[in-house]
């Protein structure tokens, strides 16, 4: 990197310098967050920064070092699905650790699936009720 | 900018050492398809730091497909998680 500061070129290049190392950063964090939450609601809270924010740095950072126009779409199509396909495994991630107690209850703040879920239970065990008593 | 090249591959090289460390070790299945996530991310990362820091496009579709179809391993992996613990349940 020329160390001068005159030209539009050098600060570009330090801004994506910047991203490239904050985005790397974003996976660093990621994993000292997976090696030290203590259960899997936490874990994934810690492994979300790399997926959409760090991608977000990293392909900004292409952008700025292409010094082309055509390129950003196609980093804004990579960002976009990005954000369309993480919330799905995540929520699938989430859910099965909630089924299969994969969580410190102790932990948690709130828990408005804890209703549901009973709701659903006390319904399916009087339709259980009702088919006995149909069968007897 | 080899400066930042040789940063970020030792900090993508920790992250990653972190995310195997956590697949090997995971108490539970979750976390290691969790782990996986994070490791494809980084691998993701990587791909894009090479070619911000040489100033080529040759990964990009990898880049763009990874985000695209990245999900699926989880989601499956998921379903399969939750189908196995609920069976013996219903039985």
């Amino acid at each position: 990197m020329n160390p001068d500061f005159s030209g539009p070129d050098a600060w570009i290049d330090t801004v994506s310098a910047v991203f490239m190392v904050v985005g790397a950063l974003m996976s660093l964090g990621a994993a000292v967050g997976l090696l030290r939450f203590p259960d899997l609601l936490s874990r994934m809270h810690a492994a979300t920064k790399p997926q959409v924010l760090g991608l977000f740095l990293l392909l900004a950072a292409i952008g700025l070092q292409m010094r082309t126009w055509w390129v950003w779409p196609v980093l804004v199509v990579a960002w976009i699905f990005q954000l369309l396909t993480v919330p799905v495994s995540a929520h699938m991630v989430g859910r099965a650790g909630y089924r299969t107690k994969h969580l410190h209850r102790e932990l948690l703040t709130a828990d408005e699936l804890e209703a549901v879920v009973q709701k659903a239970a006390a319904e399916a065990a009087l339709k259980d009720n009702r088919d006995d008593g149909r069968q007897c | 900018m080899h400066v930042v090249l040789a940063v970020t591959a030792v900090i993508f090289s920790l992250a990653a050492a972190g995310a195997i460390i956590r697949i090997a070790r995971g108490p539970s299945l979750l976390d290691r398809v969790l782990a996986a996530d994070v490791l494809l991310a980084i691998l993701g990362g990587a791909l894009c730091i090479d070619m911000a820091v040489n100033r080529h496009l040759n990964n990009l579709m990898l880049v763009v497909a990874i985000s695209i179809i990245g999900f699926i391993g989880s989601v499956t992996v998921a379903r399969f998680v939750a189908d196995r613990r609920v069976k013996p349940n219903e039985s």
